[in-house]
């Protein structure tokens, strides 16, 4: 009650100051010095100040489970362990927008305190960006989702946390990939800035750079979560299936990581300024249109919470009216240098615009894949949807050019470079590789030229990438360590994608499955009573191609409020090689449907994700060292 | 005639023209193999022919219609006017049930026979795939 009450009303106050800003700000830009009136800060830090408490009110209300506050009684239950009962703070609609508003005036107020070299009005400005931002979110948080609504009379139980996100892969997995999508919003508010302070220039693209990276990193490590829960929660049992929302979060992610290169570009060599702001407008913009389609809706997917249309419309004007204030910007202030630098067609730059169009490729088919469905039923009110071939059919031919540009431009020199084709090292290095690729392949009984190179070229890159840790010159050293993680990510991908396999069955407890390699034989049954649900625990035990006997235990978990079943699968991950067994009931049946698979290198894509994350986070602290 | 830079400009802009209309091509063109359409059971009734290309089915899961043999499990999909028998070996999600909405995915045999390679998961007891729900409020 008195929590809702307090977190209702600072709410309130922190708008109020938002309003206040505008005035305060006004004076200050008139005042020709180079440092913020210190009452901005003060103010933008008691709004980060109220948006927390109001946070902390919830989360407060979400462990007390005052079920008077009508999200704590959509979304907890009395029973709920006391983490998820946290973790459900941010597992709804309400909550987690008001987690997004937290980040939003965190991160501004991060920015207002590193930027202090910058010009004063180029900060001031970004600052108005981020708070129209701000405001919005406010208007819909308060208007459409307020999460502090009153109920009377107070229900004496929540209606539960859905149990598929009673999970800890799941409990950070919003707020780290939150922390993705909101870093773009900075990048966007201080892209429009500085187009109207005329500073889009290197020293600008140099102190941006920090904020594509940080929100680049939080991006990939939020999708590997969601990934991994996806996994093993879902029973799905891959790391990547092309759904709706998935794609979302890859297209802002394309977008940014084409970002990374192309500033460094307009850092470097003050080229492709005009290119840049776009990509930095686009990387937010679909950050928004994510936020747009999962809550409105219209995607239907895992992360669809309770659907309001009043919701959707009031994103949509808010994206409109942000993409308009973007356009404007920066198709009428927006006046670009003339680039008067010479290009050659060997370089260093050239090699970052092919980058950029491969990446804009991958992200154009991402978004036909995802947006065409949606099309297709407004205009033609057909329903469709577009299966997994479409993306492997289109990207990963790609990716062949794709990675050995990926090891050639890296080396090659800033302006004009003479590159010389007839370099023995690197050409012996290509042959080895396809030589290599040529024999796994060989030994595994596959065949064909296709796989043959696109493993070769990977194989190419990883060693590349190795030889280059060797250089003694460690400039670069985060895009070696990024690359090197790509490299090995595609591997991970390619080899697990042809080395899989998955038996289905239908088995009853005491029963044994025989396939070809192996056996399944499933021993018994017990049942558990846990804090909120009755855990079923199967035990299998399995007969390997190797002659090995695994036990796996997959579970099924009959939560009660909501009355619900999940199965958990049981994973026994080692070096090479995931086996992994999920269990489903039929009800009214004797009969457990079971999916056994053995998914090779599967520790190895998680991993290689996190060296490629990792890249980003060397750029930081690598520059402390030296 | 024109300047070197004029040139390496032009080779350019034309080369990037080229291969966005080559890449749009091949994304419609591979856009349109990979469709997979939803129906009804009432609508495969009423189709003229049966083409082998994948599709998605939508309704209830007819009461009393579920077995299970080791190999797969059939069942019948009702939109309470037409049904469609199916067959399935895979895994099935946590909420298949009988009287519960489902989608499946796969390909005809014939006007009732249907061979699903994936039944869709749902994710929420109260969560009914749209399609269904639009099938059943046509009804």
């Amino acid at each position: 009650m008195l929590f809702s009450q307090l977190g209702y009303y600072s709410l309130i106050f922190a708008l109020i100051f938002s309003v206040i800003l505008i005035p305060t700000v006004h004076r200050d830009l008139k005042i020709v010095n180079n440092v913020i009136n210190p009452n901005i800060l003060t103010v933008v830090f008691l709004q980060l100040f109220l948006v927390l408490l109001s946070f902390i009110c919830l989360v407060i209300s979400f462990i007390n489970s005052d079920f008077s506050n009508e999200t704590v009684y959509n979304h907890s239950h009395t029973t709920k362990p006391l983490f998820y009962k946290i973790s459900g703070t941010w597992g709804n609609h309400e909550g987690s927008l008001l987690l997004c508003l937290l980040i939003l005036i965190l991160f501004i107020f991060i920015f207002l305190l590193t930027s202090k070299k910058e010009p004063k009005k180029y900060r001031i400005f970004t600052l108005l960006f981020q708070q129209i931002i701000i405001i919005g979110f406010f208007l819909f948080l308060l208007i459409t989702s307020n999460p502090f609504n009153y109920l009377f009379p107070i229900p004496t139980e929540g209606l539960g946390l859905n149990p598929i996100l009673q999970d800890p892969a799941l409990a950070i997995h919003p707020p780290i990939l939150y922390l993705g999508y909101i870093g773009s919003s900075i990048i966007f508010s201080s892209s429009l800035a500085a187009i109207t302070q005329n500073y889009v220039n290197n020293k600008w693209a140099k102190n941006l750079k920090n904020w594509v990276i940080v929100s680049w990193f939080f991006l990939t490590i939020g999708i590997m979560l969601g990934s991994i829960w996806a996994y093993y929660e879902l029973g799905w049992g891959g790391f990547w299936f092309w759904d709706p929302v998935e794609n979302i979060s890859l297209m802002p992610w394309l977008c940014l990581t084409a970002l990374i290169h192309s500033i460094i570009v307009l850092e470097k060599r003050s080229l492709l300024a005009s290119w840049t702001l776009i990509l930095s407008i686009t990387s937010f913009t679909l950050s928004m249109c994510g936020t747009f389609l999962v809550r409105s809706g219209i995607l239907n997917s895992v992360h669809t919470f309770a659907n309001d249309p009043k919701r959707g419309i009031f994103i949509l004007i808010f994206l409109f009216v942000l993409i308009l204030i973007a356009l404007f910007i920066f198709f009428v202030l927006y006046k670009p240098k003339k680039e008067q630098q010479k290009n050659f067609l060997f370089s260093k730059e050239t090699s970052i615009l092919l980058n950029n169009c491969f990446m804009m490729y991958f992200l154009s088919v991402v978004l036909v894949g995802t947006v065409y469905p949606i099309f297709l039923e407004v205009i033609a009110d057909e329903k469709i949807s577009v299966g997994p071939p479409f993306y492997t059919k289109l990207l990963i031919p790609f990716l062949i050019p794709f990675l050995i540009l990926m090891t050639i431009g890296p080396n090659t020199k800033w302006i004009k470079d003479n590159f010389n084709f007839i370099n023995v090292r690197l050409i012996l290095l290509f042959i080895i590789s396809i030589l290599l690729s040529y024999l796994i392949l060989r030994e595994i009984g596959l065949r064909g030229l296709f796989s043959t190179v696109l493993i070769g070229s990977a194989l190419y890159l990883f060693f590349i990438t190795v030889m280059d840790f060797f250089v003694k010159n460690q400039i670069n050293l985060s895009q070696k360590i990024s690359h090197f993680g790509f490299s090995l990510l595609v591997l991970s991908i390619i080899l697990n994608g042809i080395f899989s396999s998955e038996i289905i069955t239908n088995i009853k407890v005491g029963e044994k499955y025989d396939f070809k390699r192996g056996s399944i034989y499933f021993e018994k049954i017990n049942n558990f009573e846990k804090q909120n649900y009755i855990s079923i625990v199967g035990t299998f035990r399995i007969y390997d191609d190797n002659g090995k006997e695994i036990y796996l235990k997959p579970e099924l978990r009959i939560f009660n409020q909501p009355k619900m079943i999940t199965s958990e699968a049981d994973i026994k991950t080692s070096f090479y090689s995931d086996k992994f067994l999920v269990m489903n009931l039929v009800k009214g049946n004797d009969f457990y449907n079971i999916k056994y698979q053995t998914k090779p290198f599967m520790i190895w894509i998680w991993l290689s994700t996190i060296i490629l994350a990792s890249g980003g986070l060397v750029n930081f602290f690598y520059k402390k060292i030296k | 005639m024109y300047g070197k830079k004029v040139k390496l400009r032009a080779l350019f802009i034309s080369l990037l023209l080229v291969s966005v209309i080559l890449s749009i091509f091949l994304v419609l063109k591979s856009l349109e193999e990979n469709v997979i359409y939803f129906q009804s059971p009432t609508e495969i009734r009423n189709l003229s022919e049966i083409d082998n290309k994948k599709i998605r089915i939508g309704g209830m899961v007819k009461d009393h219609s579920i077995l299970i043999n080791p190999d797969k499990i059939t069942f019948v999909i009702t939109d309470f006017k037409n049904e469609i028998n199916v067959s399935y070996s895979g895994a099935v999600p946590n909420l298949f049930e009988e009287g519960k909405g489902v989608v499946a995915e796969g390909f005809l045999k014939d006007r009732n026979f249907f061979i699903a390679d994936k039944i869709l998961a749902k994710h929420d007891e109260n969560y009914m795939p749209p399609e269904v729900k639009e099938a059943l409020e046509g009804k």
